[in-house]
């Protein structure tokens, strides 16, 4: 067997987080290595920890890591923060606030940056997650921020969706977007001290209730939890109902792995064919600058966008024929 | 009542501005403005001149009056330097007691008229030497303190009955001021007569400087205690120094200076109001500490806008009935983060410029820094020369001949009220957050100043601001300079040292002490006393705050940036 | 294969709580295109090594304004040597006389920015002198 993959699976710590930056890079030789380590996948239970900026998610993480290593778990985070669309860069400062875990072995924080482009978010984190999973983690947590397509990407790679919220969002909570109604397995509202706590809590209930009236008997409800993370007040709690959301999610899927089912397989197969379809066309035609040259001739005046569009994809599929085109 | 100037004089002033300008135009028409922007430190845009205009709607008693007459913008005290200069208090401290021990001795001869303590690192943060946290840090940025005999060393033959001490020390604060009364009472000096300042300020620790323990509710609560306490039994102590220097440090603007440290002192204000304090008890002894930076005008305008604010503060918000509870007395301390490495000799006339704002700002006490102290701790020379430049302004300059000698000034005036409008603004927004702890833990202050803080350091970088020496007027050769140097065998030595206090000393009688630390803690009782019963048995600095961090819990850096 | 982005840390060991430089220093690097883990205050120098180790970074960068940089920044690469790290670049900065400058250097700290540098100096130097790793993990099928 690969040493590499020899080493991972032995946990070495050095070696996993070598390998997600390569993921994280895109090194092709990648591939050959998540192939080798597919197998072992499976085992760890996936928690996605999602929300705005600001209301308490890596406190969160952080005592959710502490309960877990409490009952003998280990515990991988992925923290991700977004990466500037001016600069490129990031300040990925997630792990500051679980920075006491850092010298246990049991725990391993790594922080990611959205890199914006392409399944940017979703690719990585996927692989990442299979990494940590085959690396022996109990548990992954993976903590993103809750802006547009993010939070729903998130829901596809974990098997529990926590989605937080803080009181004084007020009417903001009608602008949370339907979206993340339908995603979140459990809803809390953190900092629970702060004046309009049990409001947040009612309204949130109320529009559950709202987008679930179709709720057959035996569906999971999401419950919506009150928490103080930092002081460490409703983690228990939390973590009792992520229990209940497993045991519910085991029932339903017969006793297969909830990653292996076939939906969920289905959903992550066509993520990955998408995103190598995007880049085996669409960035090798950037990079042999074959679509610049196509903009340049619809600027001149020489073709029409839809034209260019099937005049530089369809000869990539080798789709001609079918197309019956004329060139 | 406008100030002096009636209507027709008025008119006239207009008129003679508008031919200036005239003149202006056409002068800059041939040969352009010096610079794009003119603009103090803070970023806050300065106008070419500034005339009677811009003071029409003040009125001279309501608005600048009498030093010693409420709002006190001209000073607090109605002789001001003309009855006592203000004191001259170097902050000092480097690794053991003796060692600084020796140094205040120097600056009490060379004519310091106050002690200031600096702590190192561990100390500040509450650990003991032998903590593996306090490796490499023994006595590096200041003295190191582990027990009651740290203190009493620290003191040897300082005349503490008759010259106050000022301590920089923030969560472990009711400790090292327990030892100081402990050290004091073995002395035979009563509290009664004990007078000094313990900084005490959690909430810019939050905001700024950063050393911390527990999060920031029990911290009110230990630092109300402090105040409770020294009402009544320590009157002549100032409780809390809150403090303005460490914001301005961490980056932020003269305005957020201003606001941030007066909203630090409403919320300490209400926190010991809520425990059942009478106002004009409590609040005659809180004292300020400002930053003074290069600016020269922001600084003064700066200073006589506190006073003004606090006044209004303490007499209009808090119904306060005491005069003494409107004064805002503070200290100053010349800006470190103004200081450069390259050219280090030119810090002394940076220092030297700080200083003067800060006496005709009106400060009470001041600290003049170092030249050296962007390399390394003070040595003597640079400790010297810094208080020589206090003794030069004193004696020399004719500054302290006459109250408030900026007053009157158009430009000053002018300026000292905008800063007030914009500081009273921010502390508006803060008050619809819930108050500075709010605040503080929705972060707000602390992104307030990472911004200033980068948008100043662009400013440098694309050299929209001067800083000589680092962007313009470099030399590549340095002029020599002697640096101090912490002798690296000194935390074996405190280590030993304390380790022998912890075996001599009676253990039951510490352990019962920290019992009853715990209880008080837990409960609502003072935690004062059951303290200096504990540091009077020797219990050490660590010992105690760690009963403060098991009751407490223990707050870490969230890292805002 | 894209260019690799550069991962650097940020880091405070120790008690030391100046982090107005640091702060600002990850900001640059950020907007300069850099992949930016910082650490938040007080950490010690095992925690510093074993987050560099997770994250898999190319540069550690130390600020230390409490005059404890001797020790602090030779533990750190005393820990990454134990680890057998050899490809993780070392530079610090803050208040640090002149004279300990060389004496860093010898412990194996890259560089020192004292204060006064500016930020597209700092920036330019990273650049010119930490480059991420050129291969990936190897995984060749025996």
């Amino acid at each position: 067997m690969q040493s590499e993959v020899k080493k991972v699976l032995s946990g070495d710590v050095r070696t996993v987080a070598r390998l997600i930056r390569d993921i994280d890079d895109k090194v092709p030789e990648v591939r050959e290595v998540l192939k080798a380590l597919y197998p072992y996948t499976g085992k760890a239970y996936v928690i996605g920890v999602t929300g705005a900026p600001g209301v308490g998610k890596s406190t969160l993480v952080d005592q959710m890591v502490a309960h877990l290593r409490k009952e003998g778990k280990t515990v991988g985070v992925l923290a991700v923060d977004p990466t500037s669309p001016f600069s490129g860069g990031a300040i990925l400062g997630d792990r500051i606030r679980m920075q006491r875990h850092s010298l246990d072995d049991g725990v391993f924080i790594r922080s990611l940056a959205t890199r914006g482009h392409f399944g940017g978010l979703t690719q990585s984190t996927r692989s990442a997650i299979d990494v940590l999973d085959a690396m022996g983690k109990d548990y992954i947590i993976v903590e993103t921020v809750g802006v547009g397509q993010d939070e729903v990407d998130v829901v596809r790679s974990a098997q529990t969706t926590i989605i937080l919220v803080i009181p004084g969002m007020g009417d903001d909570i009608q602008a949370i977007k339907a979206g993340i109604l339908e995603v979140g397995d459990i809803f809390v509202v953190n900092k629970a001290d702060r004046e309009g706590s049990d409001k947040t809590v009612h309204e949130l209930k109320l529009m559950l209730d709202m987008s679930q009236e179709k709720y057959e008997e035996g569906r999971w409800k999401p419950p919506v939890l009150k928490m103080e993370a930092v002081f460490d007040r409703g983690v228990k709690e939390l973590l009792e109902e992520i229990e209940k959301h497993r045991m519910y999610l085991a029932e339903k899927s017969g006793g297969t792995s909830f990653r292996k089912t076939r939906e969920r397989i289905r959903e992550e197969l066509s993520e990955m064919v998408k995103n190598r379809t995007i880049e085996e066309v669409f960035e090798k035609l950037i990079q042999s600058g074959e679509f610049e040259k196509a903009v340049n001739s619809i600027r001149a005046g020489e073709t029409d966008p839809y034209t260019a569009c099937e005049d530089l994809v369809i000869p990539k599929l080798n789709l001609a024929e079918e197309h019956g085109r004329k060139r | 009542m406008s100030l002096t100037y009636n209507r027709k004089i008025m008119d006239e002033i207009r008129e003679a501005y508008r031919a200036w300008g005239k003149a202006l135009d056409e002068a800059f028409a041939v040969r352009p403005e010096r610079l794009k922007r003119f603009s103090t430190v803070s970023d806050q845009e300065i106008k070419r001149i500034y005339t009677p205009q811009d003071v029409a709607n003040q009125d001279f008693i309501r608005d600048i009056g009498f030093p010693g007459q409420y709002p006190f913008t001209r000073g607090v005290q109605p002789s001001m330097y003309r009855g006592r200069l203000w004191t001259m208090r170097m902050f000092a401290g480097l690794g053991s007691a003796k060692d600084t021990n020796r140094r205040f001795h120097l600056l009490v001869k060379e004519g310091e008229t106050g002690l200031s303590v600096a702590f190192d690192m561990p100390t500040l943060m509450g650990y003991d030497t032998f903590s593996p946290r306090a490796r490499g840090e023994c006595g590096k940025c200041g003295v190191a303190i582990d027990t009651l005999k740290d203190m009493e060393d620290l003191f040897e033959g300082l005349p503490i009955d008759k010259i106050t001490t000022s301590m920089t020390i923030n969560p472990p604060a009711p400790v090292i001021w327990a030892m100081y009364i402990a050290m004091a009472e073995k002395r035979g000096v009563k509290r009664e007569a004990l007078g000094g300042t313990i900084q005490n300020d959690m909430l810019k620790e939050f905001i700024a400087q950063k050393t911390f323990m527990c999060p920031p509710k029990p911290s009110l609560r230990l630092i109300t205690d402090t105040v409770e306490f020294g009402t009544e039994q320590v009157p002549k102590w100032n409780t809390i120094s809150i403090s303005g220097y460490h914001i301005r440090e961490a980056g932020s603007t003269a305005v957020q200076e201003l606001a941030f440290t007066l909203a630090d002192g409403i919320a300490y204000t209400e926190a010991a109001i809520e425990r059942g304090l009478d106002v004009d008890r409590f609040a005659p002894r809180f004292s300020f500490f400002f930053n003074s930076h290069m600016d020269f005008f922001e600084e003064v305008a700066k200073f006589r806008a506190a006073r003004r604010m606090w006044a209004k503060i303490m007499k209009e918000r808090f119904k306060a009935k005491n005069p003494r509870s409107w004064w805002m007395r503070f200290h100053t301390q010349t800006a470190g983060c103004s200081l450069t490495a390259q050219q280090p000799y030119n810090n002394i006339v940076r220092t030297a410029l700080e200083a003067l704002a800060a006496v005709l700002g009106g400060t009470q006490s001041l600290h003049t820094n170092s030249l050296d102290e962007v390399l390394a701790l003070p040595s003597e020379e640079a400790a010297t020369i810094a208080l020589r430049t206090q003794q030069i302004i004193a004696e020399e300059s004719g500054v302290a001949n006459t109250i408030d000698p900026l007053g009157g000034s158009f430009f000053v005036e002018a300026l000292t009220d905008r800063m007030e409008e914009e500081a009273f603004e921010i502390i508006k927004k803060i008050d619809d957050m819930g108050g500075m702890l709010a605040a503080v833990e929705k972060s707000y202050p602390q992104k307030e100043i990472a911004d200033s803080a980068y948008r100043y350091q662009k400013q440098i970088d694309e050299n929209e601001k001067v800083v000589v020496g680092v962007n313009k007027y470099i030399t590549e050769e340095t002029l020599p300079v002697e640096i101090l140097e912490i002798n690296e065998a000194l935390e074996k030595y405190q280590i030993e040292k304390t380790e022998k206090i912890k075996n001599e000393r009676d253990n039951k009688k510490v352990a019962e002490c920290l019992e009853r630390l715990g209880e008080a803690c837990v409960g609502s009782k003072n935690v004062m006393e059951p303290i200096i019963d504990a540091v009077k048995e020797y219990a050490t600095l660590q010992e105690v705050c760690d009963v403060f961090r098991r009751v407490f819990g223990e707050y870490r850096d969230p890292g805002i940036y | 294969m894209k260019d690799r982005k550069l991962r650097v840390m940020v880091a405070k060991p120790g008690l030391d709580g100046h982090d107005r430089g640091a702060r600002v220093i990850a900001r640059a690097f950020r907007d300069a295109g850099f992949e930016v883990v910082y650490t938040g205050l007080h950490q010690t120098p095992e925690e510093i090594v074993q987050a560099a180790i997770q994250e898999d970074v190319d540069m550690i960068g130390l600020s230390s304004l409490a005059g404890a940089h001797i020790y602090l920044f030779r533990r750190v690469v005393e820990l990454l040597r134990e680890k057998g790290i050899d490809d993780i670049v070392v530079c610090g900065g803050g208040i640090i006389p002149e004279e300990d400058i060389p004496k860093l250097k010898k412990i194996g700290i890259r560089e020192i920015f004292t204060p006064g540098t500016k930020l597209e100096d700092i920036v330019q130097w990273v650049k010119e002198n930490v480059k991420p790793r050129i291969e990936g993990v190897k995984c060749k099928v025996k």
